[in-house]
């Protein structure tokens, strides 16, 4: 990577020599790969290796970012061209700017698995079909499948910009899915189940994955329509974790000074149940979100959003920390050929003394969530209305699955409304959420 | 259109220094024996956008992307590879990766590739977009930023955004043909918040194309989409929270139409038809609509966002009727689908970039025009919902059920349109809901030009276009019970 880290320097200096002030650089250079099985044969099989550069450029309190995947000598003096140019169209803005300069600190995080360029293909496709098989074989109403899906990605990452910092770090990922079709009485579903990680050996068996994956998409024939009704609702953990991926964005800094959130001005205020704590951590050793410095070469670190139900932190980068008066939380990522903006790291609700199972039973009446589709989430209002599939709660027990509703609420009040966290945490992406029970939701139906 | 691919072509033989016959021996080598069918796709594209907010452009952004993916398909199987770097010695091992699908080691022979033409031009550009002054767009954003703050003094937030893209594309393929097309698509977009005594709103609109710059000029169009961004702002301040339950829906003409895209067109494309996945498996000849619905999906219509000349697999688009009078007459095909299901391609082969695989995909799906007056039908309804716009849906192919959420609603009450609503989301099933269409209005409009679809990790823009429908009995999904 040494001829990426002096290709970043050279750039910067002739930049600098054409009137830049400040500016960074990031260099993204990886491989990627992909294999989707369907009834126990290769269906689509893709392999790739890609590079990106992306320029940054100050004039002032003027900015452009300009990028490409030519490095060709003649390319990237066009690149150096075109982002002077547009740096010197845009408006002076008073808080744009590189962050202080701050040394660089490059924790070793354990991002990389060495092993996945030695994997052999015929493993991977075994992989794959072992869990797509686990799933058909589980019971005679599984009948079909979209097939499984074995993917994973290696990359560096080269940062660099005019304070002289410098770094770049190895990351990657692995992963597989299964997608499993059941048929009943005529109605047809589909559910999956995955595995991600970022080590080859931290990866569930496919057996285990193919068999969840049944047993998920076996819960959901016999579907009902319900009528509407005001009930408590149960959340499990995969879309408890969206409900955090919610609340996440709109603590991002972005969202906040725009006020495009409903928690901008909230800073120091109860905004949750006492029971509620969330929490964002780039430094989780192996961790899908982990990075050991941000977009801006800001090391990430632990950041508590919502302490016992106030809201204590933003997340923040350089530029939307600046809008607000504050300091960056280094949560700034940047696409390639873009400015940096904000995003969680591993962001989760911390869990709580419940045992899932204890959650389900407290309920006499109500809805388990197992499934949301569609994008009604508005982060200006906290309005927030999407279709649900889940199981229908009688009595403290899981009986019959529902579907075709909605459940709605706002998410000030949903935060307000939790009233059980579980103990259930895990972490399957970047982010994660225990078993959570809210007291009421709106659920529509007939 | 001859002279956009003799353009396209020349543009990537001179730019990689590459010739013909490299392109006809790299077919050869991802063919062999047991390979039915294998395709180049060259791309080269540049992207540009300036967004303004706080009443200053402070984002330009600029990217340069360029690459090309090798594709060989055996029977059902794919296998593909891409690089960004487009040399001879990528072509051949991105070759090599792709035919080892077919676990086949032997080396196909040069397959000879000829120019095909198209007739059509479906986006004749005098200027391309990219062509036209960073000042100019700039400048049209500060234009747009004053005109909303005059809207309302209620309006406190102006976000608006100018993209532009210019792609150039070269297909080859062992059918034999080599064709090109360069694609301009821009897009204008304008986000209003205004706020009101610790209420806060948003509201947006835009729109575009495949045109020149002139078009976001003409007709008073900006000013159009800017005015539209604040009026839903200022409008949903007043808004109560929508109803919950199910009711007689109103959609409003145009944009309305993503119930198209979501509850029928993706249950319509040939691949999950083949697996037999869709909710619409094995229903042509059916009846799949009330009789009022006729839907087509339409690439050949001048300018659209969702238009093409040719898809990503070289296939002129088609206008393809899916349902005609209720009836289930066909599906969305690419060239793998259609052959697998004894079918024609329907040119709806798209991918996002040279690093997908290309799939059945939507271009601009609407409904035809009927015969009733819109205004009769909000008249018609006793207790309803009339939506006129939407932020976005989602389907489960499968099942069939679907998603979308109102941006823009309103109460019907005893035929009359009474109090804006907040946060309505609608849910149904695909299979059903057109059944449940009683009046279809004459006033066909076709969105503005905003959309873009998701598929598996792709998105590719398109276009959705609905005249005023009434649907029967459909799920609200609000808090107010």
């Amino acid at each position: 990577m040494v001829q990426y880290e002096n290709l970043a320097n050279d750039l910067l200096k002739k930049a600098k020599s054409k009137g830049a002030t400040a500016g960074d650089i990031v260099i993204v250079e990886g491989d990627s790969f992909d294999v989707q099985v369907r009834l126990k044969s290769v269906d689509k099989l893709s392999n790739a290796h890609e590079k990106r550069l992306g320029l940054r450029l100050f004039f002032g309190q003027r900015t452009a970012v300009c990028s490409t995947s030519d490095f060709s000598a003649e390319s990237l003096d066009r690149l150096v061209e075109d982002t002077c140019y547009l740096a010197r169209c845009t408006a002076e803005d008073p808080q744009a700017g590189l962050p202080e300069p701050t040394p660089l600190v490059s924790p070793d995080l354990d991002l990389y698995d060495e092993s996945l360029r030695q994997w052999k293909m015929e493993d991977k496709i075994h992989l794959a079909v072992q869990a797509e098989s686990a799933a058909l074989g589980q019971d005679a109403r599984i009948t079909n499948s979209e097939g499984a899906n074995l993917s994973h990605a290696g990359r560096r990452v080269v940062y660099a910009n005019t304070h002289g910092v410098i770094g770049s770090y190895p990351v990657g990922s692995v992963s597989f899915s299964v997608s499993p079709i059941a048929t009943a009485g005529g109605s047809m579903q589909r559910d999956y189940w995955y595995s991600a990680k970022r080590k080859i050996r931290d990866l569930a068996s496919p057996e285990t994955v193919g068999r969840t994956a049944a047993r998920r998409v076996l819960r959901r024939l016999g579907g009902r329509k319900i009528a509407t009704c005001d009930v408590p609702v149960v959340f499990d953990p995969e879309t408890a974790s969206e409900l955090i991926g919610s609340i996440g964005a709109c603590a991002s800094g972005y969202a906040v000074y725009k006020g495009a959130s409903f928690l901008a001005g909230k800073l120091g205020q109860s905004v949750a149940a006492s029971s509620v704590t969330v929490l964002d951590d780039g430094q989780i050793p192996s961790a899908l979100g982990s990075r050991p410095f941000d977009g801006e070469g800001l090391a990430t670190r632990k950041t508590t959003v919502i302490r016992n139900g106030v809201l204590e932190s933003y997340l923040l980068d350089t530029y939307s920390a600046r809008k607000l008066g504050l300091r960056s939380t280094g949560n700034a990522v940047r696409s390639v050929g873009d400015v940096p903006s904000v995003s969680h790291t591993n962001l989760y609700l911390s869990p709580g003394a419940h045992d899932p199972e204890a959650i389900i039973r407290s309920v006499k009446r109500g809805l388990y969530v197992i499934e949301m589709i569609g994008f009604g989430v508005n982060h200006v209002t906290g309005d927030y209305s999407r279709g649900a599939v889940g199981l229908w709660i009688e009595n403290g027990e899981l009986t019959y699955p529902v579907e075709e509703i909605t459940i709605a609420g706002n998410l000030k009040e949903i935060l307000m409304n939790i009233e059980m966290v579980g103990n259930d945490l895990e972490f399957r992406g970047t982010v994660a959420s225990p078993t959570l029970k809210l007291s009421r939701m709106t659920v529509a139906g007939n | 259109m001859a002279k956009e691919l003799t353009k396209a072509e020349d543009f990537f033989l001179k730019k990689f220094n590459l010739n013909t016959v490299q392109l006809e021996e790299t077919i050869g080598k991802a063919l062999g024996k047991r390979i039915d069918y294998a395709d180049l796709y060259f791309e080269y594209r540049t992207n540009e956008s300036v967004s303004l907010e706080e009443g200053m452009v402070k984002k330009a952004v600029k990217s340069v992307g360029q690459g090309v993916g090798v594709r060989a398909v055996a029977e059902e199987k794919t296998g593909y590879a891409y690089s960004d770097e487009i040399t001879v010695k990528n072509l051949e091992d991105a070759a090599r990766t792709a035919r080892f699908i077919a676990d086949d080691p032997t080396s196909g022979i040069p397959v000879p590739v000829r120019s095909g033409v198209v007739q059509r031009d479906l986006y004749p550009v005098k200027t391309p977009v990219s062509e036209i002054s960073i000042q100019e767009k700039i400048d049209l954003l500060n234009r747009i930023d004053i005109l909303a703050r005059r809207y309302d003094p209620r309006i406190t937030k102006v976000m608006a955004s100018f993209s532009s893209e210019h792609k150039v594309i070269l297909i080859a393929t062992s059918d034999g043909m080599i064709v090109g097309d360069i694609q301009p698509l821009s897009r204008l977009n304008v986000t209003c918040i205004a706020e009101e005594k610790g209420n806060r709103q948003v509201g947006s609109y835009g729109g575009g194309g495949r045109g020149d710059y002139s078009f976001f000029l003409e007709n008073g169009r900006f000013e159009d989409y800017t005015k539209e961004a604040a009026r839903q702002a200022i409008l949903n301040l007043s808004a109560v929270d929508a109803p919950a339950g199910t009711m007689d829906v109103v959609l409003g003409p145009g944009w309305p139409g993503i119930l198209l895209h979501e509850a029928i067109g993706h249950g319509l494309e040939g691949d999950f038809n083949r697996k037999q996945t869709s909710a619409f498996t094995d229903l042509i000849g059916k009846p799949v609509a009330s009789e009022l619905c006729t839907v087509v999906d339409d690439g050949t219509i001048p300018g659209r966002r969702g238009s093409l000349n040719v898809d990503d697999e070289g296939t002129p688009t088609h206008r393809t009727v899916l349902i005609e009078k209720g009836i289930l007459k066909g599906y969305l095909q690419d060239k793998l689908n259609a052959k697998l299901m004894g079918m024609a391609p329907t040119g709806n082969g798209r991918r996002e970039s040279f690093m997908h695989i290309p799939m059945p995909r939507m271009t601009n799906t609407f409904m035809l025009a009927g015969e009733s007056d819109p205004d009769a039908i909000i008249r018609s309804v006793k207790n309803g919902l009339y939506a006129v716009s939407f932020g976005g849906g989602q389907v489960d192919i499968t099942s069939g059920k679907f998603v979308f959420s109102a941006s823009e609603a309103y109460r019907i009450e005893d035929g009359k349109v009474t109090v804006p609503v907040k946060g309505a989301t609608l849910i149904g099933n695909g299979p059903d809901v057109l059944k449940r269409v009683t009046m279809v209005g004459k006033d066909l409009q076709l969105d503005a030009g905003v959309g873009t679809c998701g598929k598996d990790g792709q998105s590719v823009p398109v276009g959705v276009g609905l005249p005023t429908i009434k649907i029967n009995g459909i799920t609200v999904g609000g808090t107010k019970g």
